[in-house]
């Protein structure tokens, strides 16, 4: 990349996210379209702030992806973003691309969440690149990140190819200093639009043509592999040599300080020359990489002899020394370098366990969190719920013990419907959220009403994307980049699918929620039930904020305990009759939304109108 | 080589844990730490995790000063330091620190919704003194809230805590002001100053 000189680098302290998103600007990336999900997020949320550039939430990734491709194809550089999970939305779109090539750079982003912090599995999507015939750039660190994301437009366009850069949880969100530039790079304007049918339509005939294209490809990468910068030998001590990639190149350095390491930016294709030179100066190779064996099972492929551990690992599969499941860290890596023989001395001992039960914080609905009123009442109801993915999830917790699946995003109605169609004796209801329908949550209500499964919807509406942090989508009425657009209307979209009974209400009303719903049970027809309220975390709901009150009608009955809120703790004073603790509301988490209120029995909560009159009294 | 005398600490890489409950200003106190850290001239590498755990769960962050730092995670039980935010993260997290390591904690108590919804009961003090006793003797209390709140702004407790960290590892006040001045708004700055000299008297005193 070619920079005027007096541009000087400077360090700004940056999270991997913000790196890709600073490297995707300083590359000349003018487009950008992805859907939220952790660990992937900032990314764009970060390339968006800066000038010159588009920035968009699609609904889904795939729709993501085939805008980034279009924009590629127009002969703009662009980047679209996903969590790994989102991949496999895109995957469809990933092949086609894979065939055909670019016009102008186009970069995809996995962001893998290896133990799944924030994920319902942990998929190694190197294993995409390998698929697919496209390279994968694995980072280590923030200045990886960008550096690797400059690097990735500029190989896409030299070997035209789409670019897969994989991240991992630690490196999306650790922050570490970054040399950053001040200025873009300079592209020429893009040309007329391709008229390349032979290798923009794949039809059958023009994509037999392709595949040996994309083999052919694929060497041609392997061999630039060889010398590329992205990969380099640390020489050190060849009594022991480390072929690692990503952030396993630090736990690397880290255990083994004077290990040789081969350090794999480019983790598909693999230079198998570089390996073997590599190899056959040391002692004993090892390969230290999180999850999947993918670069150890390429390296046996070559021939390539790895160390042999005493003990192998409890799953050994093709990996010889460290754990196939969860993150790795120094602890686990060191662990498994001396149960393999590979350091001296015993697992090192962990300090003693903690000797109390502690009450565990898991995530939680928040307080005055809307979706909390239909999962009492699901719960209530004793109705088998399909769920989907977002906040809501959390409907899972006791409490409320109110989803009994969850699979991916988009999959509730199809599986309530499932239960339908199989004649399950329960009517199920399957719940969804607003962005999560958008994604692809409407083709399964399309399903249900073609298909007239009896199916009940509820969509719960707050108003936002809220688990990944609140991110705009085709509801709010606002973009990315905070232009004024539509809002999708859910109720019109609802009916156009050929769903009739179709009922709006507000979020938080229990009684309604649970007497349309045992109405509905009643009937023999699709259908969706909106609810509608924004997140209690969204500046405007803040403002509305009016801690509710317990009077001393309370007797300790422990309804309002049910609702699992937060803001609802056990007192420390107990009932005189039945000595059980008291209700108490915790004013400062509690936003006065009065699901306590309606399901206290004995009135013992003051609702906002009630708070207000004593206040004024 | 990391030196504090006051501390004493000697290591390659210092390694800060922080923990505490989703919203409680954490995420400010170990941005300030890791620019403090990169402005004194280390390598830094700061980690947390995003997403679902911040709805309302625990939290922690990683946060390490260095010559040259690799992995962002700090292995259990090698925290040189823990800045806990809540009470019983402090006791959850406790076997993360190393032997002797040090733990400041904010004397503020936030009870899980697991309590009313089950028959676990939130710690007392002494046994939470107790238990961290028994994997470091250095634990520093400090009443964070009570500080701020004097000060007339309960969520200045963060600052509170930056204080009495920086008075721990024998720092001057100024490096720290300078990073805490340039990330909180200027109508709150003179508030935030004021909080973090309460720290430090705090851990002084």
């Amino acid at each position: 990349m070619v920079l005027n000189e007096e541009y000087k680098p400077m360090k700004r302290l940056l999270s991997g996210n913000e790196a890709v998103a600073r490297g995707a600007w300083e590359a000349g990336c003018s487009v950008a379209s992805g859907y939220p999900g952790t660990p992937s997020t900032e990314i764009l949320e970060n390339f968006a702030r800066y000038p010159h550039v588009y920035a968009e939430w699609a609904p889904n990734e795939k729709v993501g992806l085939d805008s980034a491709i279009g924009a590629a194809y127009a002969g703009k550089r662009s980047i679209s973003t996903m969590k790994h999970v989102g991949l496999n939305v895109a995957a469809d779109s990933l092949f086609y691309v894979a065939e055909t090539g670019i016009e102008a750079g186009l970069v995809i982003v996995s962001a893998d969440d290896p133990s799944m912090h924030s994920s319902q599995n942990e998929q190694d999507n190197r294993q995409y690149a390998k698929f697919a015939r496209i390279p994968c750039f694995d980072p280590a660190d923030s200045q990886e990140a960008k550096d690797f994301t400059i690097a990735a437009f500029d190989l896409s366009e030299r070997f035209d190819t789409p670019v897969l850069l994989r991240l991992t949880t630690r490196v999306c969100h650790t922050s570490g200093p970054v040399e950053v530039f001040e200025q873009q790079q300079q592209l020429p304007e893009p040309g007329k639009y391709p008229r390349n049918i032979k290798k923009y339509v794949v039809i059958p005939a023009n994509a037999r043509q392709l595949h040996p294209v994309v083999e052919a490809r694929v060497q041609d990468l392997a061999k630039y592999a060889e010398t590329s910068p992205l990969n380099r030998v640390e020489w050190r001590d060849k009594k022991l040599g480390i072929i690692t990639g990503g952030i396993a190149y630090q736990y690397a350095r880290e255990v083994f300080p004077d290990a040789s390491v081969l350090k794999l930016g480019m983790v598909y294709p693999i230079p198998e020359k570089l390996i073997k030179d590599f190899a056959a100066q040391m002692d004993a190779v090892i390969v230290l990489e999180e999850l999947d064996p993918f670069i150890e099972d390429q390296v046996r492929a070559m021939g390539v002899t790895l160390f042999e551990p005493t003990t192998k690992p409890e799953f050994p599969l093709s990996k010889s020394v460290f754990p196939i499941f969860g993150e790795l860290n120094p602890l686990i890596v060191r662990n498994a370098a001396k149960a393999a023989g590979l350091l001296n001395g015993e697992a090192e001992e962990l300090p003693n366990a903690l000797q109390v039960e502690l009450p565990p914080r898991p995530p939680s609905l928040c307080p005055g969190c809307p979706h909390r009123s239909s999962f009492y009442v699901l719960n209530k109801l004793k109705i088998p719920v399909n769920g989907d993915i977002g906040c809501y999830t959390l409907g899972v917790a006791p409490p409320l013990n109110s989803i009994h699946t969850c699979g991916c995003m988009g999959a509730s109605i199809g599986v309530a419907h499932g239960a339908a169609i199989a004649g399950d004796k329960e009517r199920h209801v399957a719940v969804i959220g607003d962005s999560t329908f958008f994604h692809s949550g409407i083709q399964g209500l399309i399903n249900v009403a073609y298909n007239r499964s009896n199916t009940i919807t509820i969509i719960m509406d707050n108003r936002v994307t809220g688990m990944t942090g609140h991110q705009q989508n085709p509801g709010t009425g606002l973009t990315l980049q905070n232009r004024e657009t539509i809002e999708v209307d859910i109720e019109a979209m609802v009916r156009a699918c050929g769903i009739t009974k179709v009922l709006t209400v507000e979020a938080y009303d229990v009684d309604v929620i649970e007497k349309t719903l045992k109405q509905w049970m009643k009937e023999d027809e699709p259908a969706v039930l909106i609810t509608k309220e924004e997140c209690a975390l969204l500046p405007s709901a803040r403002k509305q904020y009016l801690p509710l009150e317990v009077t001393d009608q309370c007797n300790g009955c422990t309804v309002c305990f049910r609702i699992g809120c937060p803001a609802i703790l056990k007192s420390e004073e107990l009932d005189p009759k039945y000595n059980r603790s008291l209700a108490e509301i915790d004013a400062a988490l509690c936003t006065g939304c009065e699901i306590c209120a309606q399901v206290c029995p004995r009135d013992a909560i003051l609702f906002r109108d009630q708070v207000r009159a004593k206040q004024v009294n | 080589m990391i030196h504090f005398p006051k501390l004493n600490i000697n290591t390659e890489t210092l390694s800060i844990l922080l923990v505490g409950v989703g919203g409680q200003g954490t995420i400010l106190a170990s941005n300030v730490l890791a620019e403090l850290g990169l402005n004194l001239g280390y390598d830094v590498k700061k980690a947390e995790v995003h997403g679902m755990s911040q709805r309302g769960g625990s939290v922690i962050s990683h946060l390490r000063w260095g010559e040259t730092v690799y992995s962002p995670i700090i292995a259990q039980g090698q925290a040189d330091i823990m800045i806990a935010f809540e009470k019983l993260e402090a006791l959850r997290f406790i076997d993360q620190i190393r032997p002797g390591g040090f733990v400041v904690i904010n004397d503020q108590e936030i009870v899980p919704v697991t309590v009313s919804t089950s028959d676990v009961v939130y710690p007392d003090d002494q046994t939470i003194r107790e238990k961290i006793a028994e994997y470091t003797p250095n634990q520093y209390w400090v009443k964070g809230v009570a500080a701020a709140e004097a000060l007339g702004n309960a969520k200045a407790a963060n600052v509170v805590l930056l204080g009495a960290m920086s008075a721990m590892m024998g720092m001057d006040p100024e490096p720290w002001l300078d990073v805490i001045s340039s990330r909180v708004p200027a109508k709150y700055l003179d508030l935030n100053q004021q909080a973090f000299y309460k720290g430090r008297e705090a851990v002084e005193s």
